[in-house]
């Protein structure tokens, strides 16, 4: 017993399961006004405590519906559609993942090279770090609906608008973590390699790369989960072309509280599949560089 | 000289010469002949030192000189578009100069804020000139000027936008940062808490909270207060994990130090785990600076009354008032830069002992 308390996961699954618990007690609570509204219309008087509770789970429009409610909605969403059906969530997660992958690869591809330039010019570095920094202290989400709508008016639309804005985002980290990782080798390693006579070619490939390829991890985990933030709000302007974005936009209009909620967790899930995705194939990478987790 | 400034030298020259050749051929504007003329005699540099100055100030020229020429064709012949390659050619090389200098001390080290700005300039420079220059539609991008004259145009309106969302922003800002503060500081006296909270809340920081929005809209209303929800539910879970890193970071040594002058619980936590805690805490309040903005506008997508800066942004962007929303950015741009710069001297402020800030780079 004292063994399972001092590890991890048992904490984590007892105040897990306190979340869920204070989540029924407050789904109970916030549904309760409407539902004696309803009750007093049908004419339902003296409902027994039990009972009352029940219905406040069993609502249409819940202000705050059960786990098991929005569980029920994600179990229809991925299998109760085909999957090609706009109804299905498995659609709309498709169409979020692709713009995410998207961003996410040319945000790291475009944070890479930067990084490899401002590390090898002086100039540049002086340049372009600090408009990097500002770049991220502005609110760009802010920018989405317009790179959606202006792109739209000029022909380009479907993915690689929503990629851009996960772009912006997710180059940053990985900028700023390459910057410092292509950094890491030390004046002894580089004096090292100079009397190898390595060209600056050999010296990034073989000394600057292999050091810097933990941070570049790092900041890949960073960098994808808000690369799908960034999808799912560029997703907001584009209300037609589907995606867990339009899902909470329409659910939001339509009072759809469950359908909200299912796809705001199947948001989360996918954020936390493609962070431990990175997370792995980090692990992989550590190992074969001889680092010990 | 360096390689690549010999490069650039002798490309900025060429390009020069280029633009004369084929800017004489096709009615030049007198101002671009004199830059192209002076563009060419820079190669005198091979022959006799010339102060990096002087490509500053040929740069700078050359700017004026295409600004100037921008309304004489309707369509830019090849010529300007040559100028404005010489132009960002003598930009670079002036940075690139100046950065050596600095480096190795020829110049003083407070120079170097001249780098940046030139960069800044010159792209700034360089959207004007290709957005008007070569008639890119309204809609895709706006030119810097129109952006300016319909930002001085629309003062009260912006203002009226900045004050309904920054009032979202600043009161779910600080609700969150202090609720995930004091939550830390609680869940530090149990080590049971700490184990079962923390993974959770490492988790929940890298999920896309944003989404909460619409959901907020519904439980608060349509004024502020669902926005400033959303921002204390961003907000508040990179505060709690921080402040919980930060709490973990006095040394041991130094508890022990506390523990042999007696001090009590609270004492310890004020004058030695707080205060190492520090760093820990303005990484989060800075990192929270710019997600409460970016929770704001973007929960303003979800409804509104009729004023707020997300709301213009989404409402202008369907009329395809671009300036206006371009406009809109610059405004949090600027506020957004502001808060975050508020927050960074404050911490220089109170973190002046920590070896980042002593080092004299932040």
């Amino acid at each position: 017993m004292r063994g399972l308390l001092e590890g991890k996961t048992v904490p984590v699954l007892i105040v897990l399961l306190a979340i869920v618990l204070f989540w029924y007690v407050m789904a109970a609570v916030m549904n309760a006004p409407w539902q004696t509204t309803l009750n007093t219309r049908a004419g339902l008087t003296d409902v027994p405590l039990f009972e009352f509770v029940a219905q406040t789970y069993a609502q249409d429009k819940p202000v705050l519906p059960a786990p098991h409610q929005v569980i029920g909605a994600i179990w229809n969403g991925l299998f109760g559609a085909a999957i090609t059906a706009p109804r299905s969530l498995a659609f709309h997660a498709s169409i979020t993942l692709g713009a995410t992958l998207l961003g996410f690869a040319l945000g790291t591809a475009l944070g890479v090279l930067l990084a490899v330039i401002i590390v090898h010019n002086n100039a540049s570095d002086r340049s372009l770090m600090p408009w990097i920094i500002a770049s991220q202290t502005v609110p760009i989400l802010a920018i989405a609906p317009m790179v959606v709508v202006g792109l739209g008016a000029v022909g380009v639309t479907g993915l690689l608008p929503k990629a851009l804005i996960s772009m912006y985002l997710s180059f940053f980290p990985v900028v700023v973590g390459m910057v410092k990782g292509l950094r890491t080798p030390e004046p002894i390693q580089l004096d090292l390699m100079r009397t190898y006579n390595a060209s600056p070619l050999q010296v990034f490939m073989k000394l600057r790369w292999p050091a810097s390829v933990p941070i570049l991890f790092a900041s890949m985990k960073v960098g994808i989960a808000i690369s799908l933030i960034g999808a799912v709000v560029g997703e907001l302007s584009n209300s037609a072309g589907g995606g867990l974005g339009v899902r909470l936009l329409t659910g939001s209009y339509n009072g759809q509280t469950i359908q909200i909620w299912a796809a705001l967790f199947i948001a989360a899930a996918l954020a936390a599949i493609l962070v431990m995705l990175v997370g792995w194939g980090e692990r992989l990478a550590n190992r074969r560089m001889g680092v010990r987790a | 000289m360096s390689r690549l400034q010999r490069i650039l030298a002798v490309a900025a020259a060429l390009v020069s010469a280029l633009t004369l050749l084929l800017g004489l051929a096709g009615g030049i504007s007198v101002p671009l002949l004199i830059f192209g003329v002076a563009g060419l005699l820079t190669v005198a540099r091979f022959f006799t030192p010339v102060s990096l100055w002087i490509d500053g100030a040929v740069a700078a020229f050359g700017a004026w000189a295409l600004l100037d020429g921008l309304e004489l064709f309707d369509v830019e012949p090849l010529w300007f578009w040559l100028a404005l390659v010489a132009c960002w050619l003598f930009a670079w090389l002036f940075v690139e100069r100046l950065a050596q200098a600095i480096r190795a001390k020829a110049m003083p080290d407070a120079l170097g804020i001249v780098i940046p700005v030139v960069f800044g300039l010159s792209l700034l420079f360089a959207w004007e000139v290709v957005t008007r220059g070569a008639n890119v539609p309204q809609v895709l991008l706006p030119a810097p000027s129109m952006i300016w004259e319909r930002l001085t145009a629309s003062v009260p309106t912006l203002t009226a936008d900045f004050v309904q969302t920054f009032k979202a922003v600043l009161a779910g800002f600080a609700l969150g940062c202090s609720a995930g503060f004091v939550v830390a500081i609680l869940v530090d006296r149990s080590p049971f808490l700490k184990r079962g909270l923390l993974p959770i809340g490492n988790f929940v920081s890298a999920l896309p909270i944003i989404g909460i929005a619409p959901i907020m809209v519904m439980w608060f209303g349509f004024d502020w207060p669902s926005k400033a929800a959303v921002v204390v539910a961003m907000t508040f879970f990179p505060m709690l994990v921080n402040t919980v890193a930060g709490l973990n970071a006095s040394s041991s040594i130094e508890r022990d130090l506390m523990r042999t002058y007696a001090a009590s619980y609270w004492e310890t936590l004020f004058k030695l785990r707080l205060p190492a805690a520090a760093p820990f805490i303005f990484n989060a309040l800075k990192i929270n600076s710019t997600l409460a903005l970016i929770g704001a506008i973007v929960a303003e997508f979800f409804g509104t009354p009729i004023v707020g800066m997300g709301f213009r942004i989404s409402t202008e962007v369907g009329k395809l008032n671009i300036d206006l929303v371009w406009a809109e950015i610059a405004v949090a741009a600027v506020a957004g830069s502001a808060f975050y710069g508020v927050i960074a001297l404050i911490e220089r402020a109170v973190t002046f002992w920590h070896p980042s800030i002593r080092g004299g780079r932040t």
